[in-house]
């Protein structure tokens, strides 16, 4: 197919990608000095960082207070990576004079995040409240063995668990809150 | 120059095959330096700030040295000939690539007496040393043993072979304004040159000529196989085309060609066009002054035309290559012709 | 605009006269090339083995299979919350897409419809999968032609619609958000305004993509006349969406069967193009990234209030039975026949994939082109390969 190139065509393309370079340069106007840092749309990564949303599914934080190893979260998940032992002890009776009452005592509560698809079943399905999202994202690790965060590390997660969010006009929805 | 600089300083009388050789290194750093300056200003930056992206920005302030690290680290990897590959060949193909370039910077002029050679038939010199590169990518797709390094090598064989005649025949508009295919006479003609009788900037040729510009800037971007003339390395099909068996040293022969040839050819066309070393207008400044002007003169000319080049080539996407072939054939060559007796004809008459 | 022309019609014939060619012919003349597994223009591992004359191609044969997961057997062992997780990585561009007809199949076996609200919110996040997956195809046209600029600008753009949806889904490329009666969450507050400036930056960047790439002349010589499909021929092969649409084939489900959505009530056309070549079905696809983008701000003002949940046992046991539905997703037309024997894992789940079909016309189609329009054809059907292998 001949083609004469018509100059109106491209010369606009020519110009659109000129214009993006000088809003990327100049993202002040072209009278104040160049700062290409704040007119790029990109972010340099180890010196400023992005805010992930309250949502963000980065890592699962475990309240232990409230897990009772109902086993819910490890049948659940599609991966099979919550790796939950538990044992029987018996609790002070909540009354005076009452029987002692037999509780599952946490041993281990594991979370394999080399396995995990962060799919959400599990903090979704646990009846007791004991599973939450946290939207940290850098826990990268060099060995694989330490992607398998035990108990005490899931509880440090607690801490960066955002409040949740209050909804959209309209919503029937009731907002939970976060146990500290 | 370098007598008149050396003689009073050193007390020293250089043979002239003792000033060729320093004249050879000026200009081999000069040329290193500008493609350097023209890799990092344009492939690394400007492109990015096209895309909305910073570009490199971690190997020294602003990302400057990325282009040192880059050439580190192509240099430090293996250097890998594959086993049906004819390994004299496959070896010696970049190094015709890259002679070919320097060669055609020998005649580009950067002041009253810098230049390496000052041949009297330095234009045609210049296109004759340009075509040797399609030698060079021949030898790499044959060579490589490799199906698509083959059929980037050919549509590379015909594609610049078909663009030579539109960047001769472009010239040939200039040599007949000028009078010489002389690169010196030429800037002599366009800085002596004057407009409807006003001396104020001169003749630069882009007035009068262009078309011919227009054509030149053309046939270069297909000379250099830039997008969008772009078929014989067309990344997303070929993936490196001719250049996709090669690693390491010669990986990076080919980079530095690419844009050492695109740096040349843009002296080349700020020297026909755009009036060269010469600042417009009449100065009077001397002779010793201006050879040290006249290299930056021609160096941010040619760094705006290899911008330019840049910037389309970036911006575009590629044609094919029957396309592209029709592109030079039929309207190309045509325009260049009518250029040419244009020209012919304006010379008599005026 | 315009109509095939007879050029397109003689191509059509003699690409008609190679099918009797190539049955009588010997085998093997000419290069056999094979675009492996490997390639920057098969979106994935798609293999093309094709035999060249020269520049052109005498026949070709994809080979597809090199990420082929298993859906339909993992399925077989999964409940359905859990295959709903799976699920979004089929067409991993427009994920929520993947989950809608699987979740609407198992609805109408457990006789549930999900109320009004999260039906809306369901056609919101399912327009804007479309709206995140054809942006990239917008981009990724560019690359395959080999002008690289416009997809920066394509990603660029496509954060934004994925920070949305992560902004209420918690996860940008697979949301995992669709369940069984009704959705997981709500939106939270200040999402819907922040979704109309957001298709509002989606619509300039279109403008950008129009002035950019589509006006440009070369793009037209490049793609003007490749790799055309008439009508009849694209539904033989079982082409849908943009593809049949580019084609002339006035067929859009979310017109024709919106079942679980809210179209009826929204003020949307379907764009349909006479043409059928490479140039029409990236025009079909942007006009209707734009439509997506005024559907989308239609739905953030009519989003009425209620429960985003039906009344759903906590342990799902769908029913014995048999349902088929099938919706109109970014690639084309995507379908999950589920067969239930009453058990917390379907008995058997059979997932029709748009790019498996629109895939199928490539041996008809990349008869007698040249090989840089093999690209351009592949680029403009648009299949991804986690939809063809599942």
């Amino acid at each position: 197919m001949a083609n004469k190139p018509k100059v109106p065509g491209i010369i606009k393309g020519l110009g659109i990608t000129m214009k993006t370079a000088v809003e990327t340069m100049f993202p002040d106007g072209l009278l104040r000095p160049p700062s290409p840092s704040k007119g790029a749309s990109t972010v340099q990564y180890p010196h400023e960082k992005e805010e992930p949303v309250a949502r963000a599914r980065g890592v699962i934080a475990l309240k232990e207070d409230n897990c009772t190893s109902c086993m819910l979260c490890a049948r659940e998940c599609p991966d099979w990576c919550i790796y939950i032992e538990a044992h029987k002890t018996l609790a002070p009776p909540r009354r005076e004079g009452g029987k002692p009452r037999s509780v599952n005592a946490l041993d281990r509560f594991d979370i394999d995040y080399s396995l995990c698809m962060y799919c959400g079943i599990c903090v979704e399905v646990c009846p007791f409240e004991a599973l939450f999202w946290s939207p940290e994202y850098e826990y990268s690790e060099v060995r694989i063995q330490d992607l398998l965060h035990d108990k005490s590390r899931l509880d440090e997660w607690m801490e960066t668990v955002p409040d949740f969010e209050p909804l959209e006009a309209g919503s029937e929805v009731k907002v939970k809150k976060v146990p500290r | 120059m370098i007598q008149a600089v050396l003689h009073p300083m050193f007390g020293l009388e250089l043979a002239y095959w003792q000033e060729t050789i320093i004249r050879v290194l000026l200009g081999l750093v000069a040329l290193l330096l500008l493609t350097g300056g023209a890799v990092y200003l344009y492939l690394f930056k400007f492109v990015s700030f096209m895309q909305s992206r910073l570009g490199p920005m971690e190997a020294g302030p602003y990302g400057s040295m990325q282009l040192l690290a880059e050439v580190g680290k192509w240099l430090q990897k293996e250097d890998i000939f594959t086993e049906d590959s004819d390994k004299f060949i496959f070896g010696i193909a970049p190094a015709v690539v890259l002679a070919s370039t320097f060669l055609m910077f020998v005649v580009i002029p950067a002041g009253p007496s810098a230049v390496v050679a000052d041949l009297g038939t330095g234009i045609y010199f210049v296109l004759a040393m340009s075509s040797l590169s399609v030698i060079g990518i021949l030898m790499a797709g044959w060579a490589s043993a490799n199906k698509y390094a083959l059929m980037g090598a050919l549509r590379a064989g015909g594609q610049l072979i078909a663009y030579e005649l539109p960047l001769v025949l472009a010239v040939l508009g200039v040599v007949i304004s000028a009078g010489s295919l002389n690169l010196q006479d030429i800037v002599a003609a366009q800085s002596d040159g004057a407009i409807f009788g006003w001396t104020g900037i001169g003749n630069p040729y882009i007035l009068t000529q262009i078309v011919g510009f227009g054509i030149f800037l053309i046939a270069v971007q297909a000379e250099l196989t830039q997008t969008p003339f772009d078929m014989p390395i067309a990344e997303s099909e070929l993936v490196a085309g001719y250049q996709v068996e090669y690693t390491g040293i010669r990986f990076l022969v080919y980079f530095i060609a690419e844009f050492a040839t695109a740096v040349a050819f843009a002296a080349v066309a700020s020297t026909l066009f755009l009036g060269g070393w010469q600042l417009p207008g009449a100065w009077g400044l001397s002779d010793g002054a201006m050879n040290v002007i006249g290299p930056l003169m021609i160096s941010t000319k040619a760094v705006l035309l290899v911008g330019v080049v840049f910037w389309v080539r970036f911006s575009l996407p590629r044609f094919r290559e029957d396309q592209l072939q029709k592109l030079a054939w039929k309207v190309l060559i045509p325009l260049a012709l009518a250029n040419i007796v244009v020209t012919g004809v304006m010379k008599v008459v005026f | 605009m315009t109509a095939v022309t007879d050029r397109q019609k003689l191509q059509y014939i003699a690409a008609k006269a190679a099918d009797s060619r190539v049955n009588v012919e010997l085998e093997t003349e000419g290069m056999i090339l094979n675009m492996g597994p490997q390639h920057p223009a098969t979106h994935g591992t798609l293999r093309i083995v094709a035999k060249l004359d020269g520049e052109q191609v005498v026949a070709a044969e994809p080979i597809a299979g090199y990420m082929h997961r298993g859906y339909e057997k993992l399925t077989e062992v999964r409940t359905y919350p859990q295959i709903t997780a799976l699920v979004n990585r089929i067409d991993w561009l427009g994920s929520f897409a993947n989950e809608v007809p699987f979740i609407l199949a198992s609805e109408q076996l457990m006789g549930i419809e999900a109320p009004p609200r999260a039906q809306w919110i369901r056609t919101l996040l399912f327009e804007m999968s479309r709206v995140a997956n054809l942006i990239l195809f917008l981009g990724d046209m560019g690359v395959q032609l080999g002008a690289v600029t416009p997809a920066f600008f394509a990603f660029r753009d496509r954060e934004f619609v994925l920070d949305q949806i992560e902004a209420v889904t918690g996860g940008r490329f697979h949301p995992n958000f669709d369940r069984i009666g009704g959705l997981k969450d709500d939106l939270p507050k200040g999402w819907l305004a922040e979704t109309k400036n957001v298709m509002n930056k989606v619509r300039s960047f279109c403008d950008q993509i129009e002035g950019l790439l589509m006006n440009a002349e070369v793009f037209a010589t490049r793609t003007r006349g490749i790799g055309v499909i008439p009508a009849d021929v694209a539904m033989q092969y079982g082409l849908s969406g943009a593809n049949a649409r580019a084609s002339g084939i006035d067929w859009d489900l979310r017109r024709d069967a919106p079942f679980g959505f809210v179209y009826p009530e929204l003020d949307w056309k379907v764009w349909t193009h006479p043409d059928g070549d490479s140039f029409a079905r990236f025009w079909v696809r942007l006009q209707e990234v734009r439509e997506s983008t005024k559907m989308i701000d239609q739905i953030c003002d009519g989003v009425p209030g209620g429960p985003i949940m039906a009344k759903v046992p906590r342990i799902i046991k769908v029913p014995a039975g048999e349902a088929y539905v099938t919706t109109e997703n970014p690639l084309g037309e995507m379908g999950f026949y589920i067969v239930s024997k009453g058990e917390l894992a379907p008995f058997r789940v059979k997932i029709r994939s748009a790019s498996f079909n629109n895939v199928s016309i490539t041996p008809w189609l990349l008869r007698g082109v040249y090989v840089p329009d093999i690209i351009t054809i592949l680029a403009s059907l648009y299949f991804i390969l986690g939809d063809i292998d599942r």
